[in-house]
């Protein structure tokens, strides 16, 4: 081979591994990522049954309820609209009525949430951002009840 | 006083660094030989500056000086000692000190160690770290300073994160910035190459060690960091692709890139833009990691909640150095001089297609990390990119690189025979045939994922161990001359295949913990069981507990295989009296390579408690994987080429271990 003939080579080899990275990305895009919803938006716009959502919210107080074997049942809030919803497994610590919360899921049928990932927060003092922003917009911002930015989080 | 100490030190480094980074370099472009002397002694000044700084704030952690703003925010006074050090790094001021020691010690060792450099190269790469660490003291004097005083000075302190509060604090952030800040004296390296205009093998052979030290710690610092999330977080799961893992992901995958690359250099003068590329963009992606974690653009489990005038900052010093670093790359690649020739098919050929494949990989996982910034900053809609992205198109990546590692120590370089190397590799992949059968007929028809995944796995493991075999002719002659052969081969060549090993035993622990994990969810009483596989748990009671600064519950399970007593378990619910926090501390048992994992929800007032009971197959081998991975990397480490003090001329033809 020639050096031109190599050096082709090398670059069609690195064009095959780009363009299918590319190609990867692009569909995982379309297809392996998460939107961020409010109750509100929830009620207004139900996603489909299939499309995962991360919803975010407030604890609506006096809401949880919980069952058998782990089973907890909860109603995520912004205030403005109240979402059900319905997770399997071991609340975090911080999981309590009247905090932040962001659980991701889908909704079934019936408007229910069937969440699989529930998130609270990492200290006392902390509220998730993307909960923040959907508290903002529906107006129920108030930051006077202890859930303003964090003067320390966590660094593992 | 001594506190006052401590920050008059962390100045008079910060002049130091300005010395180092202009007089040396001012000596360079002249061709003065006493002002480039001057950057060995500015760096170790800096790095004894710096080391008194920071003992003076382990000092006020340890006799718990309230009033030190710092202190007072981080710690309290009856946490235990080891806490309290680990303290000082577990916040955004401590750790950013420690970032900045690591680094000037790392520019320290490089002016004890590198008697054999060219005095030139040598002011100019610890005129570069001077650079960096000027930067960076600038940046903690400014805008996180950790000697505030606070008057008056409270009587308590507010206390650490009790999630903070934990071995993996003391061990993972020192581990993980020698990795990460390691990257800088490549980096430097290569600047000082691109000034110099200059590069050959020998500044292949002085950068590979640095690079190979700080790979390991970086390996071993995301390791730990993944086993400790693993059992601190209590969710069982050991990789979420948070983009603050990804942020310490990216950076090791082009280490490995550049490890790789860096032989090529050295070997034959190969590749020699692209390895400066690689040093480059290495430490570029370490930069973005600390801008990433520290400037609060993200929400994660790692994000230090800092005020914006600090992001902004770390991301002029970001711009400062990657922008500068990627024009002079611009302006002066052209100049260096072509390498050698080689076919597709060599050993050059394979080390291109790893870093062909790592730094794809690593580019997709810098766009699933950054995607989600620019589409809320561009459009204010807000995603998520979460696991499903990551194994769309991380995976896919690895896939044909994992099966190609197996291959290129077989080649030779500049032309390799593909057909003699897959003959060598014929038992390998006997190995991986086999346990898809044995797969197969053991347990039905399971995944084919899975299959192929422990196929894979074994395929790598086999493969590594095919190499040396073929190397030692074992088998081919006597069992002694064998040994003789393999005592006599290359420490590098033993690492390449404990390293290679390595990746295929993590390759199996992640397959096997993914296809055979099992978990249940129950509610139990005392007295109660839940059966999880051939494991039955039996729920004895309620233990109290208490330590320093929590009190809280333990509760005792006892572990039956076949009737008998296995093990005894004790998860625990704790609250922290400061601040007011309950955390959950999971229990976990192993056996062999597996693990039993029990994590607690709320105890109920009558004593029926919500219990999450996992079986994690093989588990443990992602981490021992990672260990081994780091034993070759030192085993390459000790080889004898690294060390010798004159490097070889490079137009010498290079010996090649015999074949």
């Amino acid at each position: 081979m020639t050096r031109k003939q190599r050096r082709l080579t090398l670059i069609s080899l690195a064009g095959v591994v780009l363009a299918s990275a590319v190609g990867l990305v692009l569909f995982a895009l379309s297809d392996g990522i998460t939107f961020f919803t409010s109750p509100s938006d929830v009620l207004a716009k139900p996603p489909s049954v299939d499309q995962r959502v991360r919803l975010g919210g407030l604890v609506e107080r006096g809401s949880i309820v919980k069952e058998a074997d782990g089973v907890v049942r909860f109603a995520v809030t912004d205030g403005k609209a109240t979402v059900p919803a319905r997770y399997v497994g071991i609340l975090p610590d911080l999981f309590r009525e009247g905090q932040g919360v962001v659980a991701e899921g889908k909704v079934d049928g019936s408007g229910l949430f069937v969440a699989d990932t529930v998130l609270a927060k990492h200290d006392e003092t902390y509220m998730p951002k993307e909960v923040v922003d959907a508290l903002k917009k529906s107006g129920e911002w108030r930051p006077e009840d202890g859930d303003g930015p964090a003067p320390q989080t966590v660094q593992r | 006083m001594i506190v006052e100490i401590g920050h008059y030190a962390l100045v008079l480094a910060l002049v130091l660094a300005l010395a180092g980074g202009t007089l040396p370099f001012w000596g360079a472009l002249r061709g003065d030989n006493r002002l480039m002397a001057v950057a060995s002694t500015t760096s170790v000044a800096q790095f004894l500056f710096v080391a008194v700084s920071f003992a003076a704030l382990t000092y006020a952690y340890v006799v718990s000086d309230f009033s030190v703003q710092n202190v007072v925010e981080n710690s309290h006074s009856l946490k235990p000692l080891l806490y309290k050090i680990s303290g000082v790094w577990g916040n955004h001021e401590g750790s950013m000190l420690l970032w900045v020691l690591i680094l000037v010690l790392f520019g320290a060792l490089v002016a004890v160690f590198s008697e054999n450099l060219p005095l030139k190269l040598k002011a100019l790469v610890l005129a570069v770290q001077s650079w960096i660490s000027a930067a960076f003291l600038f940046f903690i004097l400014i805008a996180s300073n950790p000697f505030l005083r606070l008057d008056p000075a409270p009587l308590q302190g507010h206390d650490l994160n009790p999630l903070l509060q934990d071995v993996g604090l003391a061990i993972h952030p020192p581990l993980l910035y020698l990795g990460y800040v390691g990257c800088s004296i490549s980096f430097a390296f290569a600047i000082a190459a691109l000034i110099d205009g200059r590069i050959d093998a020998a500044w292949a052979r002085w950068v590979r060690p640095w690079t190979l030290t700080a790979w390991c710690f970086l390996t071993l610092g995301i390791a730990m960091g993944s086993y400790w999330a693993y059992y601190e977080l209590g969710w069982g799961g050991w990789w979420f692709w948070d983009p603050v893992e990804n942020a310490s992901f990216m950076p090791w995958l082009a280490a490995t890139a550049l490890l790789h690359s860096a032989i090529v250099m050295e070997k034959r003068e190969a590749l020699k833009i692209w390895t400066i590329l690689l040093a480059i963009l290495t430490f570029s992606l370490s930069l973005l990691g600390t801008f990433l974690v520290r400037s609060g653009v993200l929400t994660s489990v790692h994000a230090f909640a800092t005020d914006p005038t600090r992001g902004i900052f770390i991301l002029c010093i970001l711009c400062v150095f990657i922008g500068g670093a990627f024009s002079l790359f611009a302006a002066r690649a052209g100049q260096l001089s072509q390498g050698g020739l080689f076919a597709p098919i060599s050993r050059e050929g394979a080390l291109v297609l790893n870093n062909l494949l790592l730094t794809a990989a690593c580019a997709t996982v810098l766009v699933g990390t950054l995607y989600p910034l620019a589409l809320e900053a561009l459009t204010g809609e807000k995603i998520s990119v979460g696991a499903p992205f990551f194994d769309m198109t991380f995976g896919p990546m690895m896939v044909p690189l994992l099966i190609a590692v197996p291959f290129g120590p077989l080649l030779a370089w500049k032309r390799g025979d593909i057909v003699a190397a897959g003959q060598r590799l014929l038992f390998a992949f006997g190995a991986a045939m086999a346990v898809v059968i044995l797969g197969l007929a053991l347990m039905g028809t399971p995944s084919a994922l899975a299959l192929f995944g422990v196929a894979l796995a074994v395929w790598l493991m086999v493969g590594a161990l095919s190499e040396i075999a073929f190397r030692i002719k074992l088998g081919r002659v006597s069992p002694a001359e064998s040994w003789r052969r393999g005592a006599g081969l290359p420490r590098s060549a033993w690492g390449t295949m404990v390293a290679h090993f390595g990746v295929g035993v993590t390759v199996l622990g992640i397959v096997g913990s993914t296809a055979w994990n099992s978990e249940t969810i129950v509610t139990l009483k005392p007295g109660e069981a839940v059966t999880i596989g051939s494991r039955t748990l039996t729920m004895d009671g309620f233990v109290p507990i208490s330590g320093g600064t929590y009190t809280g519950t333990g509760v005792r399970f006892t572990v039956r295989q076949g009737g008998n007593v296995v093990a005894t378990m004790e998860p625990e619910k704790r609250l922290y009296t400061v601040p007011n926090t309950p955390t959950t501390e999971a229990a976990i048992n192993t056996f062999g390579f597996s693990q039993l994992y029990v994590s607690l929800g709320d105890i109920s007032a009558d004593g029926s408690t919500v219990v999450r009971v996992y079986w994690k197959t093989l588990i443990a081998l992602i981490w021992l994987g990672a260990l081994v991975m780091t034993a070759g990397g030192m085993l390459s480490l000790s080889d004898r080429r690294l060390r010798v003090g004159a490097p070889k001329p490079a137009r010498r033809p290079v010996a090649v271990p015999a074949e």
